[in-house]
């Protein structure tokens, strides 16, 4: 009975309730949602708010719809948004967050102010800061009229009700596209295992790049997800949100960013001056290797959020704007507003997946470099 | 049982307070239509004064939260007494198909109603045999607005048709006015759309469309979506930045000759604007809907399982009742469902509206939930965004008639 002692008892008795709960309402309702969205709840409205609805299976049915069904085209836009909103969002953040704190690492006059101006923002709700954006971004106002100021007449963008978009594709080429890009990253794989000596993966990476290209060049084409060509681009009104976006999270990467310059040891900086590096050399080679586990921390932290964001997306340009849509907020309207559950739950489960391909490598990575210590 | 009909009537005392009078209506209607409802509170607590009403506003525009915050209480089992819906199939395609709602027709025919409201808005709420709300007040959608003394400096009148229209448009282009129709975001632009196609289909068609003797892929609904799509040519560019009162705004500074909006513009115009009605703003059917009035109209149902049955039908009386609807509609800035209400308490439009109510031919919103159930309304709104973005307009009657065959409608 060693493995039963006191201190374990009580550890477990402490986690169980946890336990329970997290399994009930975090993986419960995920299993439960994952089962909703390969059902037909709600795609008969009779049926949808009844006292004893009658669900069916129907497989990956709504999976299907969404990728290729004709009335969901509102839903393939909001992942091309999503892409374009996450690149932009990621880099903005990362660039004005080092940036700021470059600035701030020098020890200007007065830090602690700026350090509180810069990370305020991030004390703010979306919802707030949704609101106040919205209100600069006005047409006829705002930012609009910022050029007045300097005697130049206002600037007429039309900042979130733009319908333009730019670098437009057309959806059905998406998996020759996909297959390409995969394909170009193994062979970058191959190229490098072959400079390494290690000839078994040259192989396999070489092997699976061209199947890939064979597929994408002689297959995808042939290949139709769509009757008619259906085109998807970066939607110019999305520039306002990402503008809103890196505003309220720039402040979070210069925390990071900050934290860790100041984590350099300055032996470090004045080897590097021994060594006859100048500032550049010494920024280049010294201080921001030192600073890639920090970028990777911010892209996982910021990556999720940008795929789940709904409230900034709301407050800005409303629920019913599909050039600025999302699919969380499609996800909300189609399960509470046109009672599509299933549906609704098929779009959740898509986001859950894409936020599950940010955090798991990150997660095991974490995870073996802990075991790694221990 | 003497006993128990002592310890019985002890547990009584209590809580007959309560027993014998609670009532909880379910409403959006806080902020401007706060005081219309109050009005109708008033007046029940008149008629009967033991009854606590229990005011369950859920504030949001159009109700989209007090929908959300409903579908969950009746999820979960606790309906409130009686709810406020848009009347119509966005009650009967969410409640009513799904069996939770009380039919009504009793009540109308013990109470005369069918007598006091118009046929065919009776024929609107009504399906499956059964009637299911009480509607209280009465909005018109199809609602030219402009503003005259701009009208005459440009030298253009009122068009009466869409065609007419189009010209007129050219016209003013001509003179330099870039945006002669205002729209705003999304929902105003399907607003426009419903009215185009009204007008250019005539309320006959518009109602097989809904009861699906017509088909969105007609060509007569094709050349309504192509209509629109050269009435969005002359609209502003800026639209989805706009909310409906900004949008009114531009036809009283003049940037816009007109503007296709609901009669609660009317309220806007004189109590938030201070304009006279025929000098600082005018109004006319819009094109091609002159003799149709097409209505939507806020109306309370009775859940099934509500806790204070008595009492909610008690309420339905006092709503569907004349001075119901005269306390409430002059405050609210609407006209009485009903076809004998007191024109005396009335504002010069609403004379109008209600004159129009009563002799014209009546159909239903479609961006309002009259005409069809919310799950087709709601992705209808993403069939006009794609529209205006491509103006493919096969395509959008395609998508369209997709959404109307998943939605049951015509079934």
């Amino acid at each position: 009975m060693k493995g039963l002692s006191k201190d374990r008892l009580w550890s477990v008795a402490v986690l169980l309730p946890s336990v329970v709960l997290i399994a009930v309402f975090v993986y419960g309702f995920i299993a439960r949602s994952v089962y909703v969205s390969l059902t037909d709840w709600g795609n008969d409205p009779a049926q949808a708010l009844a006292l004893d609805p009658v669900i069916r299976f129907i497989g990956l049915a709504n999976y299907q719809d969404l990728f290729t069904g004709f009335l969901q085209g509102r839903f393939r836009q909001e992942l091309v948004s999503t892409v374009f909103f996450t690149a932009f969002f990621i880099l903005g953040c990362l660039g004005l967050g080092l940036g700021l704190a470059l600035i701030l690492d020098r020890n200007p006059r007065g830090e602690g102010l700026w350090r509180t101006i810069f990370l305020f923002p991030m004390s703010l709700s979306f919802i707030v800061t949704g609101t106040i954006w919205r209100w600069m971004l006005q047409p006829g106002g705002g930012v609009n009229q910022a050029p007045t100021l300097f005697g130049a007449p206002p600037s007429t963008f039309p900042w979130l009700s733009s319908t333009e978009a730019i670098w437009k594709f057309d959806w059905n080429r998406l998996p020759l596209l996909t297959a390409s890009v995969v394909a170009a990253v193994l062979i970058v794989v191959a190229v490098r295992a072959l400079r390494a000596g290690d000839r078994r993966r040259t192989l396999v990476a070489a092997l699976c790049a061209a199947l890939l290209l064979g597929w994408a060049l002689l297959v995808a084409p042939n290949l139709k997800l769509l009757p008619a060509p259906e085109l998807h681009g970066f939607n110019l009104a999305l520039i306002g949100i990402i503008i809103a976006a890196v505003w309220q999270m720039s402040g979070y990467t210069m925390a990071l960013y900050l934290a860790g310059l100041r984590g350099i040891p300055e032996e470090l900086r004045e080897a590097a001056k021994v060594d006859g590096a100048g500032d550049l050399g010494m920024y280049r080679h010294v201080i921001f290797p030192l600073l890639a586990p920090i970028s990777l921390s911010a892209m996982i932290v910021l990556g999720h959020i940008s795929l789940k964001i709904f409230d900034l997306v709301y407050a800005m340009s409303g629920p019913d704007n599909i050039n600025t849509s999302v699919p969380a907020l499609n996800m909300y309207l189609t399960s509470f507003r046109q009672n599509q559950f299933a549906l609704g739950a098929a779009i959740g489960t898509i986001l859950l997946i894409l936020v599950a391909f940010v955090i798991v490598p990150y997660l095991a990575s974490q995870f073996r470099g802990e075991e790694g210590h221990a | 049982m003497k006993k128990a009909l002592l310890i019985a009537a002890a547990l009584a005392v209590p809580t007959s307070a309560a027993a014998a009078g609670k009532l909880e209506i379910f409403s959006w209607w806080a902020g401007d239509e706060g005081p219309a409802l109050e009005a109708l509170v008033k007046l029940y607590k008149q008629r009967y004064p033991s009854v606590a009403v229990d005011n369950a506003t859920v504030s949001g525009g159009a109700g989209t939260n007090a929908k959300a915050v409903l579908k969950t209480r009746m999820l979960g089992g606790t309906p409130p007494d009686s709810f406020q819906a848009h009347a119509g199939q966005e009650l009967i395609g969410t409640w009513v198909v799904a069996n939770r709602m009380e039919d009504l027709s009793g009540l109308f025919r013990s109470e005369g109603w069918d007598k006091a409201f118009p046929k065919d808005l009776v024929r609107l709420i009504s399906s499956k045999g059964g009637i299911w709300s009480v509607p209280v007040n009465v909005h018109r959608s199809n609602v030219m607005w402009y503003n005259p003394a701009r009208l005459k400096s440009w030298g253009v009148t009122v068009p009466k048709t869409w065609p007419e229209f189009l010209s007129t448009c050219t016209k003013l282009k001509a003179k330099g006015v870039a945006a002669p129709l205002v729209v705003g975001e999304n929902w105003t632009q399907q607003h426009l759309w419903e009215s185009v196609a009204i007008g250019t289909l005539g309320a006959q068609n518009w109602e097989n469309l809904w009861a699906g003797k017509l088909k969105f892929t007609d060509p007569r609904v094709v050349g309504a979506f192509t209509t629109f799509g050269k009435v969005m040519d002359c609209a502003n560019k800026d639209a989805s930045g706009l909310s409906w009162q900004q949008a009114s705004d531009r036809i009283i500074s003049g940037q816009s000759a007109f503007n296709i909006m609901g009669d609660w513009a009317a309220g806007y115009f004189t109590t938030t604007k201070k304009l006279a009605p025929n000098t600082g703003f005018g109004w006319a059917p819009s094109p091609g809907t002159t003799k149709t009035f097409v209505m939507l109209a806020d109306s309370f149902g009775l859940p099934k399982g509500a806790k204070n049955r008595a009492e909610a039908l008690n309420w339905l009386r006092v709503l569907g009742s004349k001075a119901g609807q005269d306390a409430f509609n002059p405050l609210k800035g609407s006209i009485a469902a009903r076809t004998d209400s007191d024109l005396s308490k009335y504002n010069t439009y609403s004379r109008s509206a209600a004159a129009d109510w009563k002799s014209n031919k009546i159909v239903g919103s479609l961006v309002h939930g009259a005409v069809a159930p919310e799950s087709f309304m709601s992705a209808f709104g993403t069939v006009i965004d794609q529209f205006v973005a491509s103006r493919n307009s096969a395509g959008a009657a395609a998508a369209a008639q997709q959404l109307a065959v998943r939605a049951g409608i015509g079934k």
